[in-house]
Protein backbone atom coordinates (compact mmCIF):
# COMPACT_ATOMS: atom_id res chain seq x y z
CA UNK A 1 0.00 0.00 0.00
CA UNK A 2 1.21 3.17 -0.86
CA UNK A 3 1.94 5.24 2.19
CA UNK A 4 -0.60 8.30 2.44
CA UNK A 5 0.98 12.09 3.12
CA UNK A 6 -1.13 14.08 0.95
CA UNK A 7 -4.36 12.27 0.82
CA UNK A 8 -6.92 10.39 2.92
CA UNK A 9 -8.73 6.83 2.31
CA UNK A 10 -12.26 5.23 3.41
CA UNK A 11 -13.46 2.44 2.38
CA UNK A 12 -17.53 1.14 2.75
CA UNK A 13 -18.45 -2.10 1.65
CA UNK A 14 -17.70 -2.09 -2.31
CA UNK A 15 -16.83 1.39 -2.41
CA UNK A 16 -13.49 3.69 -1.68
CA UNK A 17 -13.50 7.24 -1.28
CA UNK A 18 -10.35 8.95 -1.93
CA UNK A 19 -9.61 12.76 0.12
CA UNK A 20 -7.22 15.29 -1.83
CA UNK A 21 -5.87 16.74 1.80
CA UNK A 22 -3.76 19.44 1.75
CA UNK A 23 -6.38 21.64 3.54
CA UNK A 24 -3.70 24.53 3.58
CA UNK A 25 -3.20 24.86 0.00
CA UNK A 26 -6.74 24.19 -1.19
CA UNK A 27 -5.63 20.70 -2.05
CA UNK A 28 -3.05 22.41 -4.61
CA UNK A 29 -2.02 19.57 -6.61
CA UNK A 30 1.81 19.14 -6.05
CA UNK A 31 3.87 16.47 -7.86
CA UNK A 32 4.17 14.33 -4.82
CA UNK A 33 0.34 14.57 -4.31
CA UNK A 34 -0.48 13.23 -7.99
CA UNK A 35 2.07 10.46 -7.71
CA UNK A 36 0.39 9.56 -4.13
CA UNK A 37 -3.27 9.77 -5.97
CA UNK A 38 -1.97 7.93 -9.39
CA UNK A 39 -0.76 5.18 -6.99
CA UNK A 40 -3.93 5.05 -4.96
CA UNK A 41 -6.10 4.97 -7.45
CA UNK A 42 -4.51 2.36 -9.69
CA UNK A 43 -4.07 0.11 -6.11
CA UNK A 44 -7.94 0.35 -5.84
CA UNK A 45 -8.03 -0.29 -9.71
CA UNK A 46 -7.12 -3.52 -8.83
CA UNK A 47 -8.20 -4.10 -5.68
CA UNK A 48 -11.73 -7.19 -6.41
CA UNK A 49 -13.72 -6.19 -2.83
CA UNK A 50 -13.69 -2.26 -4.68
CA UNK A 51 -16.28 -1.87 -7.52
CA UNK A 52 -16.40 2.12 -7.53
CA UNK A 53 -14.32 5.00 -6.78
CA UNK A 54 -15.29 9.01 -5.57
CA UNK A 55 -12.60 11.20 -5.63
CA UNK A 56 -13.58 14.61 -3.62
CA UNK A 57 -11.31 17.45 -1.56
CA UNK A 58 -13.20 19.32 1.15
CA UNK A 59 -16.15 22.00 1.40
CA UNK A 60 -13.60 24.62 0.35
CA UNK A 61 -12.19 22.90 -2.09
CA UNK A 62 -12.03 20.21 -4.85
CA UNK A 63 -8.54 21.55 -5.59
CA UNK A 64 -7.36 24.71 -6.29
CA UNK A 65 -4.62 24.16 -9.03
CA UNK A 66 -1.67 22.95 -9.56
CA UNK A 67 1.42 24.07 -7.15
CA UNK A 68 2.66 26.97 -9.32
CA UNK A 69 5.61 26.98 -6.47
CA UNK A 70 6.62 24.05 -8.06
CA UNK A 71 7.26 25.50 -11.49
CA UNK A 72 7.42 28.86 -11.35
CA UNK A 73 11.13 28.98 -11.89
CA UNK A 74 11.42 25.69 -14.70
CA UNK A 75 12.13 26.27 -18.35
CA UNK A 76 10.50 24.16 -20.94
CA UNK A 77 13.48 21.93 -21.39
CA UNK A 78 12.86 21.13 -17.62
CA UNK A 79 9.25 20.91 -18.48
CA UNK A 80 9.61 18.25 -21.42
CA UNK A 81 11.61 16.45 -18.98
CA UNK A 82 9.93 16.51 -16.26
CA UNK A 83 6.43 15.24 -18.33
CA UNK A 84 4.23 15.71 -15.17
CA UNK A 85 1.40 15.13 -16.94
CA UNK A 86 2.51 11.44 -18.41
CA UNK A 87 0.65 10.19 -15.43
CA UNK A 88 -1.99 11.99 -15.28
CA UNK A 89 -3.10 9.09 -18.53
CA UNK A 90 -3.25 6.56 -15.63
CA UNK A 91 -6.13 7.89 -14.16
CA UNK A 92 -7.73 8.36 -17.56
CA UNK A 93 -6.90 4.34 -17.85
CA UNK A 94 -8.54 3.38 -14.62
CA UNK A 95 -11.31 0.53 -15.22
CA UNK A 96 -13.66 1.58 -12.44
CA UNK A 97 -16.09 3.73 -12.35
CA UNK A 98 -14.66 6.79 -10.61
CA UNK A 99 -16.81 10.01 -9.70
CA UNK A 100 -15.92 13.37 -8.52
CA UNK A 101 -17.80 15.25 -5.17
CA UNK A 102 -16.57 18.75 -6.12
CA UNK A 103 -17.30 21.64 -3.12
CA UNK A 104 -15.94 25.04 -3.32
CA UNK A 105 -12.76 25.15 -5.98
CA UNK A 106 -12.31 23.08 -8.91
CA UNK A 107 -9.45 25.10 -10.88
CA UNK A 108 -6.65 24.71 -13.24
CA UNK A 109 -5.55 21.23 -12.36
CA UNK A 110 -8.54 20.87 -10.08
CA UNK A 111 -10.80 21.33 -12.72
CA UNK A 112 -8.86 18.79 -15.55
CA UNK A 113 -8.49 16.16 -12.41
CA UNK A 114 -12.41 16.63 -12.25
CA UNK A 115 -13.07 16.26 -15.65
CA UNK A 116 -10.51 12.99 -15.31
CA UNK A 117 -13.55 11.08 -13.62
CA UNK A 118 -16.81 9.71 -15.26
CA UNK A 119 -18.99 11.46 -13.45
CA UNK A 120 -19.39 14.71 -11.20
CA UNK A 121 -22.00 15.84 -7.98
CA UNK A 122 -21.05 19.13 -7.40
CA UNK A 123 -21.99 21.01 -4.13
CA UNK A 124 -24.13 24.51 -4.96
CA UNK A 125 -21.09 26.21 -4.13
CA UNK A 126 -18.66 24.57 -6.60
CA UNK A 127 -16.46 26.84 -8.91
CA UNK A 128 -15.03 26.06 -12.19
CA UNK A 129 -12.60 27.64 -14.03
CA UNK A 130 -9.20 27.43 -16.16
CA UNK A 131 -7.41 30.66 -14.88
CA UNK A 132 -3.69 29.40 -16.15
CA UNK A 133 -4.14 32.44 -18.86
CA UNK A 134 -3.74 34.67 -15.85
CA UNK A 135 -0.42 33.41 -15.12
CA UNK A 136 0.66 33.78 -18.60
CA UNK A 137 0.18 30.01 -19.41
CA UNK A 138 -2.59 27.33 -20.49
CA UNK A 139 -4.22 24.75 -19.38
CA UNK A 140 -1.81 21.48 -19.66
CA UNK A 141 -3.49 18.15 -18.31
CA UNK A 142 -6.57 18.13 -20.55
CA UNK A 143 -8.30 21.18 -19.86
CA UNK A 144 -8.63 23.26 -23.43
CA UNK A 145 -9.63 19.25 -24.79
CA UNK A 146 -12.02 18.01 -22.22
CA UNK A 147 -13.33 21.49 -21.82
CA UNK A 148 -14.36 22.05 -25.07
CA UNK A 149 -15.37 18.35 -25.67
CA UNK A 150 -18.06 19.10 -23.31
CA UNK A 151 -19.47 22.68 -23.03
CA UNK A 152 -18.40 23.32 -26.67
CA UNK A 153 -15.83 25.55 -28.27
CA UNK A 154 -17.02 29.03 -27.49
CA UNK A 155 -18.12 28.71 -24.03
CA UNK A 156 -14.73 26.59 -23.64
CA UNK A 157 -12.88 29.14 -25.29
CA UNK A 158 -13.69 32.19 -23.32
CA UNK A 159 -12.92 30.27 -19.98
CA UNK A 160 -9.99 29.00 -21.29
CA UNK A 161 -8.79 33.07 -23.33
CA UNK A 162 -10.16 34.92 -19.52
CA UNK A 163 -9.71 32.65 -16.75
CA UNK A 164 -13.37 33.60 -15.63
CA UNK A 165 -15.00 31.27 -13.16
CA UNK A 166 -18.31 29.56 -13.58
CA UNK A 167 -20.82 28.57 -10.76
CA UNK A 168 -22.44 25.50 -10.31
CA UNK A 169 -25.31 25.89 -11.69
CA UNK A 170 -23.78 27.00 -15.01
CA UNK A 171 -21.11 24.09 -14.93
CA UNK A 172 -25.06 22.01 -14.49
CA UNK A 173 -26.65 23.55 -17.57
CA UNK A 174 -23.51 23.02 -19.78
CA UNK A 175 -23.41 19.69 -18.46
CA UNK A 176 -19.97 20.01 -17.17
CA UNK A 177 -21.36 18.02 -14.08
CA UNK A 178 -24.24 15.43 -13.52
CA UNK A 179 -26.19 17.36 -10.96
CA UNK A 180 -26.19 20.21 -8.41
CA UNK A 181 -26.74 19.54 -4.87
CA UNK A 182 -26.81 20.97 -1.35
CA UNK A 183 -23.36 21.44 0.14
CA UNK A 184 -24.36 19.36 3.11
CA UNK A 185 -24.86 16.47 0.72
CA UNK A 186 -22.65 16.35 -2.09
CA UNK A 187 -19.93 13.87 -1.43
CA UNK A 188 -22.59 11.39 0.35
CA UNK A 189 -24.69 11.88 -3.24
CA UNK A 190 -21.70 10.65 -4.70
CA UNK A 191 -21.36 7.87 -2.87
CA UNK A 192 -24.81 7.20 -3.28
CA UNK A 193 -24.15 6.72 -7.02
CA UNK A 194 -20.98 5.01 -6.16
CA UNK A 195 -22.97 2.21 -3.91
CA UNK A 196 -25.66 2.29 -6.93
CA UNK A 197 -23.00 0.98 -9.11
CA UNK A 198 -21.58 -0.87 -7.28
CA UNK A 199 -24.27 -3.28 -7.25
CA UNK A 200 -23.77 -4.04 -11.44
CA UNK A 201 -22.14 -6.47 -12.78
CA UNK A 202 -18.21 -5.00 -12.64
CA UNK A 203 -17.93 -6.41 -16.18
CA UNK A 204 -20.87 -4.79 -17.58
CA UNK A 205 -19.40 -1.49 -15.47
CA UNK A 206 -16.03 -2.19 -16.88
CA UNK A 207 -16.57 -2.62 -20.22
CA UNK A 208 -19.41 0.24 -20.81
CA UNK A 209 -17.13 2.45 -19.18
CA UNK A 210 -14.74 1.89 -22.02
CA UNK A 211 -17.49 1.75 -24.45
CA UNK A 212 -18.45 5.27 -23.41
CA UNK A 213 -15.08 6.49 -23.27
CA UNK A 214 -14.03 5.34 -26.57
CA UNK A 215 -16.78 7.97 -27.92
CA UNK A 216 -15.55 10.37 -25.73
CA UNK A 217 -11.56 9.77 -26.50
CA UNK A 218 -11.91 9.61 -29.53
CA UNK A 219 -9.85 12.79 -31.32
CA UNK A 220 -9.14 13.64 -27.51
CA UNK A 221 -5.83 11.56 -27.18
CA UNK A 222 -3.98 13.74 -29.76
CA UNK A 223 -5.29 17.00 -28.65
CA UNK A 224 -4.00 15.87 -25.27
CA UNK A 225 -0.71 15.41 -27.12
CA UNK A 226 -0.66 18.48 -28.68
CA UNK A 227 -1.59 20.85 -25.74
CA UNK A 228 0.87 19.28 -23.38
CA UNK A 229 3.46 20.26 -25.44
CA UNK A 230 2.25 24.16 -26.04
CA UNK A 231 1.87 24.03 -22.44
CA UNK A 232 5.70 23.18 -21.97
CA UNK A 233 6.63 25.47 -24.81
CA UNK A 234 5.17 28.40 -22.56
CA UNK A 235 7.90 27.79 -20.09
CA UNK A 236 10.54 29.24 -22.50
CA UNK A 237 8.65 32.55 -22.41
CA UNK A 238 9.53 35.91 -20.11
CA UNK A 239 5.09 36.04 -19.81
CA UNK A 240 4.94 32.73 -17.91
CA UNK A 241 7.87 33.81 -15.45
CA UNK A 242 6.16 36.90 -14.91
CA UNK A 243 2.72 35.33 -14.57
CA UNK A 244 3.69 32.66 -12.13
CA UNK A 245 6.10 35.51 -9.96
CA UNK A 246 3.33 37.74 -10.00
CA UNK A 247 0.69 34.92 -8.51
CA UNK A 248 3.22 34.03 -6.04
CA UNK A 249 3.70 37.90 -4.70
CA UNK A 250 -0.37 38.44 -5.38
CA UNK A 251 0.27 41.04 -7.74
CA UNK A 252 -1.54 41.46 -10.94
CA UNK A 253 0.69 40.53 -14.09
CA UNK A 254 2.23 42.59 -16.62
CA UNK A 255 2.47 40.51 -19.70
CA UNK A 256 4.59 41.72 -22.31
CA UNK A 257 4.63 39.38 -25.02
CA UNK A 258 8.16 38.08 -24.37
CA UNK B 1 -15.10 50.06 14.26
CA UNK B 2 -17.10 51.55 11.47
CA UNK B 3 -17.77 54.36 10.00
CA UNK B 4 -21.53 54.44 8.07
CA UNK B 5 -23.19 51.67 9.98
CA UNK B 6 -23.60 50.16 13.30
CA UNK B 7 -23.13 46.73 14.35
CA UNK B 8 -24.75 45.73 17.59
CA UNK B 9 -25.34 41.76 18.42
CA UNK B 10 -27.70 41.70 21.68
CA UNK B 11 -27.48 37.72 22.33
CA UNK B 12 -28.20 36.49 19.66
CA UNK B 13 -30.11 39.39 17.59
CA UNK B 14 -27.80 41.12 15.45
CA UNK B 15 -29.20 44.95 14.63
CA UNK B 16 -27.07 46.76 11.75
CA UNK B 17 -28.14 50.00 11.10
CA UNK B 18 -27.02 52.08 8.12
CA UNK B 19 -25.51 55.26 9.67
CA UNK B 20 -25.35 58.45 7.74
CA UNK B 21 -28.08 60.14 9.39
CA UNK B 22 -26.65 63.50 7.59
CA UNK B 23 -26.70 62.14 3.77
CA UNK B 24 -30.03 60.12 4.90
CA UNK B 25 -28.27 57.06 4.90
CA UNK B 26 -27.46 57.25 1.37
CA UNK B 27 -24.95 54.58 -0.11
CA UNK B 28 -20.82 55.64 -0.42
CA UNK B 29 -18.43 52.83 -0.84
CA UNK B 30 -17.47 52.66 2.35
CA UNK B 31 -21.15 51.98 3.25
CA UNK B 32 -21.08 49.17 0.95
CA UNK B 33 -17.56 47.92 1.86
CA UNK B 34 -18.92 48.00 5.92
CA UNK B 35 -21.90 46.45 4.86
CA UNK B 36 -20.21 43.72 3.10
CA UNK B 37 -18.02 43.13 6.27
CA UNK B 38 -21.51 42.71 8.51
CA UNK B 39 -23.20 40.49 6.50
CA UNK B 40 -20.07 38.11 6.38
CA UNK B 41 -19.79 38.38 9.99
CA UNK B 42 -23.64 37.87 10.46
CA UNK B 43 -23.18 34.69 7.80
CA UNK B 44 -20.44 33.47 10.23
CA UNK B 45 -21.20 34.32 13.68
CA UNK B 46 -23.22 31.35 15.10
CA UNK B 47 -24.57 33.23 17.65
CA UNK B 48 -26.23 35.31 15.57
CA UNK B 49 -29.35 34.23 14.82
CA UNK B 50 -31.36 36.44 13.34
CA UNK B 51 -30.73 40.57 12.00
CA UNK B 52 -31.94 43.71 11.72
CA UNK B 53 -31.69 45.94 9.44
CA UNK B 54 -32.09 49.75 10.08
CA UNK B 55 -31.33 53.19 9.48
CA UNK B 56 -30.25 56.10 11.17
CA UNK B 57 -32.26 59.03 11.77
CA UNK B 58 -34.68 60.40 9.74
CA UNK B 59 -34.35 57.94 6.60
CA UNK B 60 -33.99 54.20 5.95
CA UNK B 61 -31.79 55.01 2.90
CA UNK B 62 -32.01 57.38 0.18
CA UNK B 63 -30.27 55.10 -2.42
CA UNK B 64 -26.87 56.42 -3.83
CA UNK B 65 -25.03 58.80 -2.78
CA UNK B 66 -25.31 61.33 -5.51
CA UNK B 67 -22.76 63.67 -4.44
CA UNK B 68 -20.24 60.41 -4.81
CA UNK B 69 -21.49 59.98 -8.47
CA UNK B 70 -20.34 63.63 -9.00
CA UNK B 71 -17.28 63.59 -7.55
CA UNK B 72 -15.92 60.34 -8.96
CA UNK B 73 -17.49 60.00 -12.70
CA UNK B 74 -15.07 58.15 -13.83
CA UNK B 75 -16.60 54.87 -12.20
CA UNK B 76 -19.24 53.57 -14.41
CA UNK B 77 -22.67 52.85 -13.15
CA UNK B 78 -22.56 49.26 -14.07
CA UNK B 79 -19.47 48.75 -12.39
CA UNK B 80 -20.69 50.48 -8.76
CA UNK B 81 -23.58 48.13 -9.03
CA UNK B 82 -21.56 45.13 -9.72
CA UNK B 83 -18.95 45.85 -7.56
CA UNK B 84 -20.63 46.81 -4.70
CA UNK B 85 -24.70 46.45 -4.64
CA UNK B 86 -25.30 43.39 -5.84
CA UNK B 87 -22.95 41.48 -3.70
CA UNK B 88 -24.48 42.73 -0.97
CA UNK B 89 -28.01 41.56 -2.08
CA UNK B 90 -26.88 38.32 -2.43
CA UNK B 91 -25.44 37.92 0.86
CA UNK B 92 -28.90 39.43 2.28
CA UNK B 93 -30.46 36.53 0.13
CA UNK B 94 -27.69 34.10 1.01
CA UNK B 95 -27.32 34.62 4.44
CA UNK B 96 -28.90 31.20 6.52
CA UNK B 97 -30.38 33.75 9.18
CA UNK B 98 -33.91 35.80 8.73
CA UNK B 99 -33.04 39.42 8.07
CA UNK B 100 -35.90 41.92 9.31
CA UNK B 101 -36.36 44.81 7.72
CA UNK B 102 -37.01 47.63 10.32
CA UNK B 103 -38.19 50.50 7.84
CA UNK B 104 -38.06 53.57 9.63
CA UNK B 105 -37.91 56.28 7.24
CA UNK B 106 -37.85 57.19 3.84
CA UNK B 107 -36.53 53.96 1.34
CA UNK B 108 -35.54 55.36 -1.38
CA UNK B 109 -34.01 54.00 -4.95
CA UNK B 110 -31.58 51.01 -4.10
CA UNK B 111 -32.92 52.21 -0.27
CA UNK B 112 -35.85 50.66 -1.10
CA UNK B 113 -34.28 47.39 -3.11
CA UNK B 114 -32.34 47.20 -0.29
CA UNK B 115 -35.51 46.90 1.89
CA UNK B 116 -37.30 44.15 -0.38
CA UNK B 117 -34.21 41.66 -0.24
CA UNK B 118 -35.09 41.48 3.30
CA UNK B 119 -37.14 38.53 4.51
CA UNK B 120 -39.71 40.55 6.16
CA UNK B 121 -40.25 44.22 6.08
CA UNK B 122 -41.71 46.11 8.95
CA UNK B 123 -42.37 49.99 8.31
CA UNK B 124 -43.08 53.00 10.40
CA UNK B 125 -46.55 54.44 9.42
CA UNK B 126 -44.56 57.69 8.37
CA UNK B 127 -42.50 55.67 5.66
CA UNK B 128 -42.60 56.31 2.30
CA UNK B 129 -41.08 54.54 -0.39
CA UNK B 130 -40.62 54.97 -4.27
CA UNK B 131 -38.28 53.94 -7.58
CA UNK B 132 -36.63 57.13 -7.17
CA UNK B 133 -34.68 56.29 -10.59
CA UNK B 134 -36.57 57.29 -13.29
CA UNK B 135 -36.51 60.68 -11.85
CA UNK B 136 -33.09 61.26 -12.85
CA UNK B 137 -33.50 59.14 -15.91
CA UNK B 138 -32.35 55.96 -14.27
CA UNK B 139 -33.94 52.14 -14.48
CA UNK B 140 -34.34 50.41 -10.60
CA UNK B 141 -32.00 48.41 -9.93
CA UNK B 142 -30.23 46.11 -7.06
CA UNK B 143 -33.01 43.91 -7.81
CA UNK B 144 -36.13 46.19 -7.77
CA UNK B 145 -37.00 44.93 -11.81
CA UNK B 146 -36.41 41.15 -10.01
CA UNK B 147 -39.02 41.54 -7.47
CA UNK B 148 -41.33 43.76 -8.18
CA UNK B 149 -43.23 42.46 -11.01
CA UNK B 150 -43.22 38.85 -8.69
CA UNK B 151 -45.02 41.35 -6.04
CA UNK B 152 -46.95 43.25 -7.78
CA UNK B 153 -47.66 41.46 -11.18
CA UNK B 154 -45.89 43.15 -14.35
CA UNK B 155 -48.68 46.67 -14.68
CA UNK B 156 -48.26 47.41 -10.98
CA UNK B 157 -44.51 47.05 -10.86
CA UNK B 158 -43.94 49.00 -14.19
CA UNK B 159 -46.29 51.81 -12.73
CA UNK B 160 -44.14 52.36 -9.90
CA UNK B 161 -41.28 51.95 -11.59
CA UNK B 162 -41.97 54.38 -14.43
CA UNK B 163 -43.65 57.24 -11.99
CA UNK B 164 -41.07 57.00 -9.30
CA UNK B 165 -43.77 58.13 -7.40
CA UNK B 166 -44.15 58.37 -3.71
CA UNK B 167 -45.92 55.97 -1.66
CA UNK B 168 -46.42 55.63 1.49
CA UNK B 169 -46.96 53.24 4.15
CA UNK B 170 -50.46 52.37 4.13
CA UNK B 171 -50.38 51.95 -0.02
CA UNK B 172 -47.31 50.25 0.40
CA UNK B 173 -48.95 47.67 2.63
CA UNK B 174 -51.74 46.93 0.27
CA UNK B 175 -49.41 46.44 -2.25
CA UNK B 176 -47.52 43.74 -0.01
CA UNK B 177 -43.94 45.89 -0.32
CA UNK B 178 -44.28 45.80 3.66
CA UNK B 179 -45.78 43.14 6.00
CA UNK B 180 -46.91 45.18 8.37
CA UNK B 181 -47.00 48.99 9.81
CA UNK B 182 -45.94 49.41 13.10
CA UNK B 183 -46.73 53.25 14.97
CA UNK B 184 -43.50 55.27 14.32
CA UNK B 185 -42.48 55.07 17.74
CA UNK B 186 -43.35 51.50 18.61
CA UNK B 187 -41.29 50.10 15.26
CA UNK B 188 -37.93 49.85 17.40
CA UNK B 189 -39.56 47.58 20.30
CA UNK B 190 -42.14 45.71 17.87
CA UNK B 191 -39.17 44.34 15.19
CA UNK B 192 -36.73 43.46 18.45
CA UNK B 193 -40.14 41.40 19.65
CA UNK B 194 -39.76 39.91 16.45
CA UNK B 195 -36.00 39.52 15.69
CA UNK B 196 -35.89 38.08 19.28
CA UNK B 197 -38.75 35.56 18.40
CA UNK B 198 -36.45 34.49 15.49
CA UNK B 199 -33.84 34.11 17.24
CA UNK B 200 -35.16 31.05 19.11
CA UNK B 201 -36.43 29.64 16.02
CA UNK B 202 -34.44 26.15 14.48
CA UNK B 203 -32.03 28.86 12.74
CA UNK B 204 -30.90 25.73 10.30
CA UNK B 205 -34.73 25.36 9.12
CA UNK B 206 -35.00 28.70 8.61
CA UNK B 207 -31.58 29.27 6.18
CA UNK B 208 -33.51 25.95 4.89
CA UNK B 209 -36.38 27.78 3.78
CA UNK B 210 -34.75 30.84 2.53
CA UNK B 211 -32.49 28.45 0.15
CA UNK B 212 -35.80 26.08 -0.88
CA UNK B 213 -37.83 29.75 -1.60
CA UNK B 214 -34.61 31.34 -3.29
CA UNK B 215 -34.62 28.47 -5.71
CA UNK B 216 -38.25 28.47 -6.20
CA UNK B 217 -38.25 31.25 -8.68
CA UNK B 218 -35.63 29.57 -10.89
CA UNK B 219 -36.79 26.10 -11.00
CA UNK B 220 -39.77 23.21 -11.81
CA UNK B 221 -42.18 22.12 -9.68
CA UNK B 222 -40.32 18.80 -10.15
CA UNK B 223 -36.98 19.92 -9.23
CA UNK B 224 -38.28 22.10 -6.21
CA UNK B 225 -39.52 18.48 -5.14
CA UNK B 226 -36.38 17.23 -4.99
CA UNK B 227 -34.77 19.91 -4.04
CA UNK B 228 -36.99 19.85 -0.47
CA UNK B 229 -36.33 15.59 -0.19
CA UNK B 230 -32.59 17.08 0.01
CA UNK B 231 -33.27 19.41 2.64
CA UNK B 232 -35.53 17.87 4.50
CA UNK B 233 -32.91 15.22 4.78
CA UNK B 234 -29.95 17.80 6.11
CA UNK B 235 -32.75 18.62 8.56
CA UNK B 236 -33.19 15.65 9.86
CA UNK B 237 -29.76 15.16 10.70
CA UNK B 238 -30.22 18.29 13.32
CA UNK B 239 -30.29 18.68 16.84
CA UNK B 240 -32.93 20.98 16.82
CA UNK B 241 -35.05 18.53 14.80
CA UNK B 242 -34.68 16.12 17.16
CA UNK B 243 -35.36 18.78 19.79
CA UNK B 244 -38.86 19.54 17.93
CA UNK B 245 -40.02 16.07 17.49
CA UNK B 246 -39.22 15.55 21.57
CA UNK B 247 -40.86 18.52 22.50
CA UNK B 248 -44.24 17.60 20.48
CA UNK B 249 -44.57 14.38 21.83
CA UNK B 250 -43.78 15.49 25.06
CA UNK B 251 -46.14 18.41 24.74
CA UNK B 252 -43.99 21.15 25.86
CA UNK B 253 -42.50 24.02 24.05
CA UNK B 254 -39.10 23.30 22.03
CA UNK B 255 -35.83 24.62 23.12
CA UNK B 256 -34.18 25.59 19.43
CA UNK B 257 -30.51 26.03 19.34
CA UNK B 258 -30.02 26.33 16.07
CA UNK B 259 -27.67 23.48 15.61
Amino acid sequence: MTTLHYLKLERDGAIATVFLHRPKQLNALNMALMDELVATLEELDNDDAIRAIVLTGDQRAFAAGADIMEMADADSTEMLRRDQFAKWDRIRKLKKPLIAAVSGFALGGGCELMMHCDMVIASETAQFGQPEIKIGVMPGAGGTQRLTRTVGKARAMEMVLTGKFIGAKQAEAWGLVNRVVPVEVYLTEAQKLAHEIAQMSPVAVRLAKEAVLKNYESFLLDGLEFERKNFYLLFSTEDQKEGMQAFIEKRPAKFTGK
Amino acid sequence: MYETILYERTDAVLKITLNRPDRFNAFNAQMHKELADAFKNAAKDDEVRSVILTGAGKAFCSGQDLKEVKDDPNTSLADRLRKNYNPNIMRVRELEKPVICAINGVAAGAGMSLAMACDLRIASEQVTMLQAFVNVGLVPDTGSTWVLPRLLGYHKAFEICSTGRPIKAEEALKLNLVDEIVAHDQLESFTLELATKYASAPTKAIGAIKRALNKASAVSLEEALDYEAYLQDILGQTEDYREGVSAFNEKRKPNFKGR
